[in-house]
């Protein structure tokens, strides 16, 4: 049976700031959902909040995956339950390599005991990275640690591919990444694609959406998603921009706290 | 009335009788005259921010010790076993407590006029070598109580000497096992590296017992010659109780090396001294240190690197984690004297901290008399960043395995800049246990 992940009437607040105002939305696996909007309307702060970091504030709302309260688990037990987040801007850990800490990823979502063989790991590795055009030395190197901006998109990749979570929330996974590398990470995203897999994509831009075709498009402004519709709401904002939005629902700063 | 622990009572005549009836050669028992008549006019040493005052420095239960001789390393106790690496350890030197208890060179070094021995032995067939760099240029034996205290007390350690253009491919290894409670230890490391050779000497100290109400009086000095190399790792691991004094020194020559991997990991309270002085044009060190401190322990790591050379480059890296309720003071001074021209000097220091009552403190000084240089400090203490933990624990990582990863990383640094495989990998076990033990 297919996933759900519910996200209810959310409300979250920065430093006592409220920065979402009730988000509603449901994805399923399967379904691919776009989320655009212009800059500092709520979209990190809403995958941040569904992952659970230390600075969001959830004052009001739920969120489920498939009945289970996403809240109450701790952040890595929402992994565990199925939950990714591909980060705007990932951290940089110094003097743990990459593919010691993707082992380590790999072994958490696996009982004590059946860790999974060096060989078999390596093999998969290298058969994503090859898939995303990395080069070899990235899993020797430091996690993110001096990382291009599009070297450590593609690295938040490459672990979406080696972790196969039941959802992916993915943050601005195409800035900074060159033409080629789009079609890469696309590929990469696409072949996950299936009916075990559901992917919320915050995105600015339309090319990404070019490569991997969004079930529903929905648009955030003031901390709320104010518009939602198909692959051509996403077309339409790329030639006119927001302001027939911002028009038809009668906003006139689309930012936060400015209603 | 109050007790300054510091003003002790030292009998002379007994200290040096019991040296004669053990057997130790004239020039231990010189030395020992030497370092007795001095010690009363003597000052304590003042760490920068540790206060001492109340330390007892002074207390021995037995000036030596009687430990086990062992004929083979096949009799050697297994926790002295795991640190020897069996195809790099062909010369090594194992004391237990205070006796020498195995020692074997190859016959290779031997033929080229390396020499390996204990210190004493060393003192005894080769005086004259001995004399000329014990406790003059590294350590001076009258700078303080605490030198001149060693220099007296002396019941341990270790001498090499590696002839010009000798290069010792293999490490020379020492372990010290201490397995006594009862056990002091006034160890002496003393390293010449005669002009153009090469060498990287590994130590282990190393106890089997918990605990200890004694002394660790602990100084190497490393001399590297003209266009010397030498590479020194240690992996300190001695029980609680201890009152520590660890200093190791170097002195490099024109165009000399001397670099420093150490792990610092004692469960005592101690002060420690790392300093290496850079006399000649074009000499460098590198000096880095890795420390855990857990616990209620105190210490205190001032690590310091003179320059008094043209061109000479001495870095210093530390790293160190505090948790229960340890103190950590990480006092690093780079000091380019008048005339060291184009030199550079450089340190970092950070301290991560895992609970609330633990401190840490960082203090980077540059002291330079000179224009022409370059020179550079970071310091930071922090905690474990929360927004690191996310994004490990984001991964399904738990936060307990997320923040060895961090801590093992935080420490990587140094770890890898420790010479031998099997040392290295000591270390991060001792670091795994340190750090995650309850
Ligand atoms: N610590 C804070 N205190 C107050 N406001 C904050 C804080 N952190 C973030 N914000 C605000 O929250 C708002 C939403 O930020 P968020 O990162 O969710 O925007 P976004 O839609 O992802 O924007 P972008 O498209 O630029 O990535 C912004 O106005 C931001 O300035
Ligand atoms: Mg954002």
């Amino acid at each position: 049976m297919a996933s759900v992940l519910e996200i209810k009437e959310l409300h979250v607040e920065i430093d006592g700031k409220e920065i979402l105002k009730g988000v509603n939305l449901t994805i399923k696996q399967g379904e691919i959902h776009a989320v655009m909007g212009p800059n500092g309307t709520g979209k990190s702060t809403l995958a941040q909040a569904i992952m659970g970091h230390p600075r969001y504030e959830v004052t009001q709302g739920e969120v489920y995956l498939d009945g289970e309260d996403v809240l109450e688990m701790e952040v890595d037990e929402r992994a565990q339950a199925g939950l990714f987040l591909g980060m705007q801007y990932p951290s940089e850990i110094s003097g743990v390599t990459n593919s010691d800490f993707l082992r380590s990823s790999i072994n958490a979502q696996r009982e004590e005991g059946d860790e999974i063989n060096l060989m078999q790991f390596i093999k998969q590795l290298d058969k994503s990275m090859e898939e995303l055009e990395m080069d070899t030395d990235m899993s020797t190197r430091y996690l993110n640690e001096g990382f291009s901006g599009g070297e450590k998109k593609r690295n938040e990749i490459l672990q979406l591919m080696m972790l196969e979570p039941a959802f992916g929330i993915l943050d601005e996974i195409d800035s900074g990444l060159d033409i080629d590398a789009l079609k890469v990470v696309a590929k990469g995203i696409n072949h996950l694609r299936g009916d075990d897999f559901g992917a919320l994509i915050i995105t600015h831009y339309q090319r990404l959406l070019n490569y991997i075709t969004p079930d529903n498009v929905h648009v955030m402004m003031q901390g709320r998603i104010v518009k939602s519709g198909d692959k051509e709401l996403a077309e339409r904002l790329e030639a006119e921009g927001y302001d027939w939005i911002k028009e038809e629902l009668g906003i006139e700063d689309e930012t936060i706290g400015a209603e | 009335m109050a007790t300054d622990l510091n003003e002790f009572v030292i009998n002379r005549d007994e200290i040096i009788s019991a040296a004669k009836a053990r057997g130790e050669s004239d020039l231990m028992i010189r030395k020992k005259e030497a370092a007795l008549d001095k010690i009363d006019s003597l000052e304590m040493p003042k760490p920068d921010k540790t206060k001492i005052t109340r330390w007892d420095f002074f207390s021995v239960s037995n000036p030596v010790t009687e430990g086990t001789i062992y004929d083979s390393l096949d009799d050697l106790p297994d926790s002295v076993q795991e640190l020897l690496d069996r195809e790099q350890t062909r010369n090594i030197y194992v004391q237990h407590n205070n006796t020498p208890a195995f020692l074997r060179v190859s016959e290779e070094l031997k033929d080229k006029g390396v020499i390996i021995e204990s210190i004493a032995e060393a003192s005894e067939n080769h005086p004259e070598l001995v004399e000329k760099y014990f406790m003059t240029e590294g350590v001076k034996m009258d700078e303080h109580k605490l030198t001149a205290y060693h220099a007296a007390m002396l019941n341990g350690g270790i001498f090499v000497y590696v002839p010009k253009n000798v290069k010792i491919e293999d490490p020379v290894q020492m372990v010290l096992l201490h397995d006594d409670e009862k056990a002091s230890l006034f160890n002496h490391v003393l390293i010449v590296a005669d002009e153009g050779s090469e060498l990287t000497y590994v130590e282990n100290y190393l106890s089997s017992v918990e605990e200890s109400s004694e002394q660790i009086n602990i100084i190497s000095e490393v001399i590297a010659k003209d266009n010397a190399k030498v590479t020194y790792g240690a992996v300190d691991f001695l029980a609680e109780g201890f009152t520590g004094y660890v200093s190791h020194r170097g002195v490099a020559g024109r165009d000399a090396t001397v670099d420093w991997a150490l792990g610092l990991m004692n469960d005592s309270n101690a002060i420690y001294d790392n300093t290496t002085y850079l006399m000649g044009d074009n000499s460098s060190s590198n000096l880095k240190t890795v420390v855990v401190g857990r616990g209620s322990q105190t210490q205190n790591f001032t690590t310091e690197i003179v320059q008094y050379g043209q061109d000479t480059v001495g870095h210093i890296l530390k790293h160190g984690v505090m948790r229960d309720a340890a103190t950590g003071i990480f006092n690093g001074i780079g000091h380019i004297k008048d005339g060291g021209t184009r030199s550079d000097a450089q340190q970092e220091s950070r301290v991560l901290m895992l609970s609330e009552k633990a401190r840490g403190d960082a203090n980077p000084i540059l002291l330079i008399d000179e224009d022409d240089v370059t020179a550079g400090h970071a310091a930071s203490v922090g905690r474990v960043d929360p927004i690191q933990m996310f994004y490990l624990m984001s991964r399904g990582i738990s936060r307990k395995e997320a923040e060895r990863l961090v801590i093992h990383g935080f420490l990587a640094p140094v770890v890898k800049a420790l010479p031998v495989e099997s040392v290295k990998n000591q270390l991060r076990d001792i670091i795994e246990l340190k750090v995650l033990a309850k």
